[in-house]
């Protein structure tokens, strides 16, 4: 308790480049951005392969992979490979490890779209994009933001690890604290990223709550 | 009118699902698909709104080949309705049933107003609008599914085993529901169905299927009861043949007795004279015994015999539409009325102006084909 | 960074094998001890969770946000309590973890059990506690030993983020390389944990065959 209040009770661990908002702004930024990019990548992907039916079994083996590569490794590697210098070659294990779980649940949730639904919207005289875009990514939305939950808080995970190999944000408090055995920083660092990761995971129960229709999530007010 | 002309479909595997099917499907008629699972029945219909491609043959819909029109624009003029309902869960009921209108590009509003007359139409609470098809029961939502393929007033609907999946009881009804809606609208419908019952209460037309996709018979239901092609139509169809045809014979060619009395029991009328049972002759106060009614302008030669073997007389009695009494109908008469009906070949002119079945009066109704 | 560096240096890892051997023995009890902990805790907890509705609202929502918590920061919460490069500090927050996976698991298994099979249980005769040991737990392997797999790939590519923290097992490698800008321990580091993981789950999959004999009799029927 007492390293806590050392560390919140400094006041030049509010302000400046290596302050509480500027840090937390970092993390955020690079969470988001990496986020983005698997987005833009995983989505569109995953919503091809679970409309066409092909290439399932590379998504299954790839997330499979995804879940048993150690990030540490991953993070440290790439980065050794690419080049320090720069944010982005960090950003790259990020979005390697964010990707599988969006592909994989965007693909997953697609697939699993009763046939009959699917057959309805075709006969109805919907057109393939309209059937993907009008019902099977409303009904399969749940999913699609369960993996967009799980890579969020995969990204905020690896972006602390990250800091060992350069990346700023919370971690660097973490990391530089045990360098320096400045103890009451690295344990701040923690309580920072893990509110971090708890605000992530409200953020995304409300967005649940707000896209999702009640008519798939069962949840109505009346009745 | 829908034609196909040797239409073969032979899926990937090799399965042979249809096989040279040759039919007419006339316009403003029902036309039943019947036979056991996997007979092809369902391949056959989506052949029409060109969710399956045939391999040889070709499908016209009224004198066009459907090969010729866009996939999109040839379903969105031909409602579709299947056996789970296939609402969209993410649309409340109006805008599941405003889906092809909104496709259309009509209004929102015109659109929305057009969904709830048409949820009126099949006999569903306006007050249901707003809900989600998980609120809905299994009956509900299949009329929620015939109101949407209704919407924007296509003049064929295809409708696969839309009523399979609901108990025996809603099932009755919804039948009841679209014979009432077809009296009003006409369309040209093409309905499948694994219930020969079933089939036989909705279609005019009537075509059996047996496994292989081979095409048994097609006729209309009395000539289907009456002369069934072989073996295989004639074990479908199940038992009971005899009886069930006499639902297809119109009980007004009977020769009523206008008096109420018959040889040892009278028939007693309240004071709008509606029969209220049949009396012991001689017995002013004695008590009333069980009768059969039945309208000889609407109703079958099954009712009247039906009414007959109800009444202690072995008579039965005839009334008007208003339910007055009209005459009685002696066991001679209805002797004579069957031993004609068994003994001529159906008259198909005859038959095709038949009375339906009355309505709800149908007691094999949910009973499985033998 | 350095072009002349292989990716692998073949007589570096000849000449640490006794060492390599050592940390990955280091790394599987790291790894495996939490799934079993999480395996012996998650089997009641599931059990209690399926048997009083109640509390499977608030179990799998404490789960899921334990599931959300970064390994690092926990591994830095719990150092005060258990202690810097300790054991101890990697394995009770895998345990969550694993907890996190297996508990919705057991109780979704469970929850597989089909209405008609429990009830023929029920006029069998079977009373409630055999009827969760004898027929519904059976029923329930599939679906508890598809979250163990989870769980178990899951602790066995966690353990070295426990590096930073002075205890990673084979995640020692993914520091030493960094450090000396070198590849070859990078490389074995993450090969041997994949195998790892990729053995782990072939041991499960054996072992979900072995246990539920009935389903590969229809799979191969
Ligand atoms: N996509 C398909 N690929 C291969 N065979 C199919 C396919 N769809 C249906 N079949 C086969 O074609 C036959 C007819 O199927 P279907 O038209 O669905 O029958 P029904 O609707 O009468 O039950 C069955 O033997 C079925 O197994
Ligand atoms: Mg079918």
């Amino acid at each position: 308790m007492n390293w806590l209040i050392e560390f919140f009770g400094t006041a030049a661990n509010w302000s400046g480049p290596s302050g509480i908002p500027a840090r937390l702004l970092e993390h955020v930024e690079f969470s988001a951005v990496a986020l983005l990019l698997s987005m833009i990548i995983a989505i569109p992907l995953g919503l091809f392969i679970g409309h066409t039916g092909r290439g399932g079994v590379v998504v299954v083996v790839a997330a499979n992979a995804a879940r048993a590569l150690p990030t540490l490794g991953l993070v440290v590697l790439i980065v050794l490979l690419v080049g320090v210098g720069s944010t982005w070659p960090v950003l790259a294990p990020l979005i390697a490890l964010a990707v599988p779980p969006i592909l994989v649940n965007t693909y997953e949730g697609i697939r699993g779209v009763e046939r009959d639904l699917r057959d309805a919207a075709y006969g109805m005289g919907l057109r393939g994009g309209q059937v993907l875009l009008k019902v099977l990514v409303p009904v399969a939305l749940p999913l699609i933001l369960l993996g967009l939950r799980i890579a969020a808080i995969q990204v905020v995970a690896t972006a602390t690890v990250a800091a060992y190999v350069g990346l700023g944000g919370l971690g660097r408090y973490i990391i530089d604290g045990l360098a320096t055995k400045d103890f009451p920083s690295t344990l701040g660092g923690a309580v920072l990223v893990v509110a971090l990761a708890l605000l992530v995971q409200l953020g995304f129960a409300v967005l649940q709550r707000a896209v999702v229709s009640p008519g798939v999530s069962r949840r109505v007010k009346s009745r | 009118m829908i034609t196909f002309e040797g239409v073969t479909k032979r899926y990937g595997d090799g399965t042979v699902a249809v096989d040279n099917l040759s039919l007419q499907v006339p316009t403003g008629a029902v036309t039943v698909f019947v036979g056991p699972s996997g007979c092809g029945k369902t391949t056959s219909l989506r052949m029409i709104n060109r969710m399956i491609d045939p391999s040889e043959g070709r499908i016209l819909l009224d004198d066009r080949d459907v090969r010729a029109i866009d996939p999109p624009t040839l379903r969105r003029g031909i409602g579709y309705v299947i056996q789970q309902s296939g609402l969209f869960p993410h649309r409340k009921i109006v805008d599941n049933v405003a889906t092809v209108p909104y496709l259309l590009g009509w209004d929102k509003k015109k659109a929305r107003a057009r969904a709830m007359e048409l949820l009126e139409r099949v006999g569903l609470d306006p007050a249901l609008a707003g809900r989600y098809p998980f609120q809905l029961s299994g009956g509900q939502q299949q009329r929620v599914g015939v109101a949407r393929a209704l919407a924007a007033d296509p003049p064929v609907l295809l409708m696969d085993e839309p009523f399979s999946a609901v108990d025996p009881v809603v099932r009755a009804s919804l039948q009841e529901e679209l014979l009432r809606l077809q009296a009003e609208l006409q369309k040209t419908i093409v309905f499948v169905t694994h219930d020969i019952d079933e089939a036989i209460k909705l279609g005019d037309t009537v075509a059996v299927l047996r496994v292989g996709g081979h095409l048994a018979q097609i006729a209309d239901p009395a000539t289907l009861l009456a002369e069934p092609a072989d073996d295989f139509v004639a074990g479908f169809l199940g038992k009971d043949r005899g009886i069930r045809r006499l639902s297809f014979i119109p009980a007004s060619k009977l020769r009523l007795s206008t008096g109420r009395e018959v040889p040892g029991w009278s028939v007693a009328l309240d004071e709008d004279d509606r029969p209220i049972g049949w009396r012991a002759s001689g017995d002013g106060d004695g008590p009333l015994r069980p009768f059969g009614v039945f309208d000889p302008a609407q109703d079958s030669l099954r009712a009247a015999l039906d009414a007959a073997l109800l009444a202690p007389s072995g008579c039965a009695i005839a009334v008007d539409p208003g339910g007055r009494f009209a005459g009685v109908v002696t066991r001679e008469t209805l002797d004579e009325a069957l031993g004609r009906a068994s003994g001529e070949a159906l008259d198909p002119a005859r038959s095709a102006a038949h009375a339906r079945p009355a309505a709800g009066g149908d007691p094999d109704a949910g009973q499985a084909a033998g | 960074m350095n072009d002349t560096e292989p990716l692998v240096r073949w007589d570096w890892i000849g000449r640490h094998i006794p060492d390599i051997t050592e940390r990955l023995l280091d790394h599987v009890i790291m790894a495996l001890v939490p799934v079993l902990l999480g395996l012996l805790i998650a089997l009641p907890l599931g059990l209690a969770s399926a048997r009083w509705r109640g509390l499977y609202q608030p179990t799998v929502g404490v789960m899921n946000i334990v599931y959300s918590l970064p390994s690092l920061a926990v591994f830095i919460v719990l150092i005060p309590v258990t202690g810097l490069a300790e054991r101890t500090t990697v394995i009770i927050p895998l345990t969550f973890y694993t907890l996190a996976v297996l508990v919705p698991a057991v109780v979704d298994g469970l929850e597989s059990v089909p209405d008609h099979v429990r009830q023929s249980a029920v006029a069998m005769g079977f009373g409630p506690t055999r009827r969760l040991l004898r027929v519904d737990m059976p029923i329930a392997v599939p679906v508890v030993l598809a979250g163990l797999r989870v769980a178990t790939v899951s602790s066995i590519s966690l353990v070295s983020v426990g590096a930073l923290i002075g205890r990673g097992g084979l995640g020692y490698y993914f520091i030493d390389g960094w450090q000396r800008q070198f590849y070859t321990p990078i490389i074995v580091g993450i090969v041997l944990v994949m195998v790892l993981a990729v053995l782990a789950d072939g041991v499960l999959i054996l072992a979900q065959r072995l246990l539920t004999p009935w389903a590969r009799a229809r799979r191969t029927s």
